[in-house]
Parts: structure tokens; C-alpha cells; sequence
């Protein structure tokens, strides 16, 4: 059963670089954000499958909670600040 | 056994949900139609993982195995709730910004 954890977990590093490339490449600066938070999200699951294998489940739990809260309020946050038109079309200079 | 098998079913089908999210995320064409695989498709991906883990945990039943498995309901509630909420923040963001949607026959954005 851990077998099929670590892969499980592999799974999802491999599916963070990829939307790692959203984030890098993204051309609008709400493209990186999308990017950003699909990886929050996939790295909360993440930690709850670390702590599986570690089985200590109870502590990883705390902070998979933690860290969906910090990514909720982060995506929030920016979101908030990346209101205004620059960043949003390829600028010329 | 069975609950073995329930267990891989319910996390084999939540990574499928994860891939998919990530193989929209990269493929569509604008900001918008990328929105939804990422907000919809990863919501469900923890949700069906989370709901295998927890399965998982509860099942040498004694009383932290449970409160733990409880705990993770609350992590799986909680991004049922946020990770929408995300979405349309970002999604608020862009349009405020005046970034028109994408339409058929317009080069990828």
C-alpha cells in the first residue's frame, strides 16, 4: 500500500512541474496565478500522502490544513492586487 | 480488502481528475477557458483523493485513526469551499482588468 502512495505521490510532482510551466510561461500575470494555485492545491494533497508514508498522519494533517488556508488566502490576496490593466498585454518596450 | 480496493479506486480516479486539470490548464487557449479546468477539475481531484486517504485512515478503528480521518474531512470540506472561491477571485481580477474573453478564430492568448 505505501507503493502505491509513493507513486501516487510521484504522480503529482510530475503533474506540479507541469503546471510549474504555466506558471513560468503563463503570458498573462493571471495565467501565473492559475499556474500557482493549481500547484497549492496539488501540494496540499501531497503533504497528506508524505505523511501517509511517514505515517504520522496526525501531524501532516496540520499542516496540509495550514498550508490550504495560506494558499486560499494568498490566491485571494494577489488576485486582490493584480486588478489593473498592466502586465495584462504584451508591452512593447 | 475491500476497502484497499475502494481506496485505490477512489485515489486512482481523483489523480485522473488531477491530470486532466493540469492537461487543460496547459492546452486551452485563453486565460477564461483555462480557469475552468483548474478551478472545477482540481477541486474534484482533492476531493476523490482525500475521500480515498480518509477511507484509508478510518479503517484500524480506533479513536485517533478516527479524528484524524475526521481532520481530513475538514481539510476536504474546506477546499470544496476555498478553491471556487479562489477561482472566481482570480477570474474577478482579469475581467476588472478588461481582458476580453477569447473567441473562435482568435490566436491563442
Amino acid at each position: 500500500m505505501d507503493h502505491f502512495f509513493l507513486g501516487c505521490g510521484l504522480f503529482l510532482g510530475f503533474l506540479m512541474m507541469l503546471s510549474l510551466y504555466r506558471g513560468i510561461v503563463g503570458p498573462t500575470v493571471l495565467d501565473r496565478m492559475i499556474g500557482v494555485n493549481a500547484i497549492g492545491t496539488k501540494t496540499t494533497v501531497l503533504l497528506i500522502l508524505i505523511g501517509l508514508l511517514y505515517h504520522r498522519l496526525d501531524m501532516f494533517v496540520d499542516i496540509a490544513l495550514a498550508y490550504a488556508l495560506l494558499n486560499f488566502i494568498a490566491v485571494l490576496a494577489a488576485s486582490r492586487y493584480f486588478q489593473k490593466r498592466k502586465g495584462l498585454y504584451e508591452e512593447l518596450f | 480488502m475491500v476497502i484497499a480496493l475502494l481506496v485505490i479506486v477512489c485515489v486512482v480516479a481523483g489523480l485522473l481528475f488531477f491530470a486532466g486539470g493540469t492537461l487543460g490548464l496547459l492546452r486551452f487557449p485563453d486565460f477564461y477557458s483555462r480557469l475552468h479546468p483548474a478551478g472545477k477539475l482540481d477541486t474534484m481531484g482533492a476531493l476523490m483523493v482525500l475521500l480515498g486517504l480518509g477511507l484509508h485512515q478510518l479503517f484500524p478503528l480506533t479513536l485517533d485513526s478516527v479524528l484524524t480521518g475526521l481532520k481530513l474531512m475538514l481539510i476536504l470540506v474546506f477546499i470544496f469551499l476555498a478553491s471556487p472561491t479562489a477561482t472566481h477571485a482570480i477570474m474577478d481580477a482579469g475581467f476588472r482588468a478588461g481582458l476580453e474573453p477569447w473567441k473562435k478564430g482568435d490566436p491563442r492568448r
